[in-house]
């Protein structure tokens, strides 16, 4: 709960800064949080990945872009009631609908009955590896991995051949 | 330059550090978190902090741009060969069971192999993402 709303206050000062290096740093700290609360969920591997990514290397990405451009964002043009209704209008509907979820680590859910128990069943005899994140990730759904990898190769060939000079 | 000395020797003690800590992370997703696209992420904010410390020039010279460009590709094929193989063994695509005589053991080495192939892709895209806008500052 502290975490939660860490983050909102997080997210707040980010919509209202207009210094962009403050608002990247704010992301970062943003995404440590959401690290933070992986963690306590046991979700260690996308945590990892989280404080990896979110918070180490997005970052400096987002640095080196603002090296180029502007560090403040300009004044918005438009009045922005309408977008706040869209998000009010859209925030309350989600949260309308976590009432029909079933309650918090509740064990009875057709998530954990149907494919995860049988992962955590088969994951040591028929693969011998202790973390099934990896034996699903890597055996048992190693297609899904493939395309995975895959779109990194298309992202990382699209953004440099956006991004090369022209040797011409 | 002479006034970043502490940054520098400082940086000099944690790559080696946060190299380790990525193979570790790579080797050991079997039994523990972590597998080859967190590896590969650490891997590269050691290069990414030695750009940084160390100047654009400098590690474009040390670690050349031509060499994380080839990874992108060679990642995808070690992680594509790992699939033909076991076709080529007479199993189904990506069906590690046909790399060692005892199934458990073709688990392994084609987690391995797969989890090689991820961790090279990714510092191959990431790095080169990060050397194209580095580059795109020089005039």
């Amino acid at each position: 709960m502290i975490i939660l709303t860490l983050m909102a206050i997080t997210t707040l000062g980010i919509i209202k800064l207009r210094n962009l290096f403050s608002v990247v740093v704010l992301s970062s700290i943003y995404s440590f949080l959401m690290a933070t609360l992986l963690l306590i969920f046991d979700a260690v591997d996308v945590a990892l990945t989280e404080a990896a990514v979110g918070a180490g290397v997005s970052t400096v990405l987002m640095l080196t872009v603002i090296y180029y451009t502007k560090t403040t964002e300009e004044e918005p043009k438009h009045s922005s009631i309408i977008p706040i209704m869209v998000c009010l209008a859209i925030g309350g509907l989600l949260i309308y609908g976590t009432y029909g979820l079933p309650p918090f680590g509740a064990s009875d859910t057709p998530l954990h009955n149907h494919v995860s128990a049988q992962y955590l069943q088969r994951s040591i005899p028929e693969t011998g590896v202790p973390n099934v994140v990896t034996s699903v990730l890597a055996s048992y759904r190693g297609f899904d991995t493939l395309g995975e990898v895959i779109v990194v190769f298309t992202a990382a060939i699209g953004v440099i051949s956006l991004l090369k000079k022209d040797n011409s | 330059m002479r006034l970043d000395i502490l940054l520098r020797i400082s940086s000099k003690i944690f790559i080696p550090f946060i190299v380790i800590f990525a193979f570790y992370v790579q080797f050991h997703g079997d039994y523990g978190p972590g597998g080859g696209f967190q590896a590969g992420v650490i891997f590269t904010s050691a290069i990414i902090l030695y750009t940084i410390i160390f100047g654009s020039t400098k590690a474009l010279k040390d670690f050349p741009e031509w060499i994380f460009h080839l990874m992108i590709p060679l990642g995808v094929i070690i992680f594509a060969g790992t699939g033909f193989l076991s076709i080529i063994n007479g199993f189904n695509f990506l069906d590690y069971d046909a790399l060692a005589h005892y199934p458990k053991h073709g688990q392994h080495i084609g987690i391995i192999s797969i989890e090689i192939g991820v961790f090279v892709t990714v510092i191959g895209s990431m790095v080169s993402i990060f050397y194209a806008f580095v580059n795109r500052g020089k005039k």
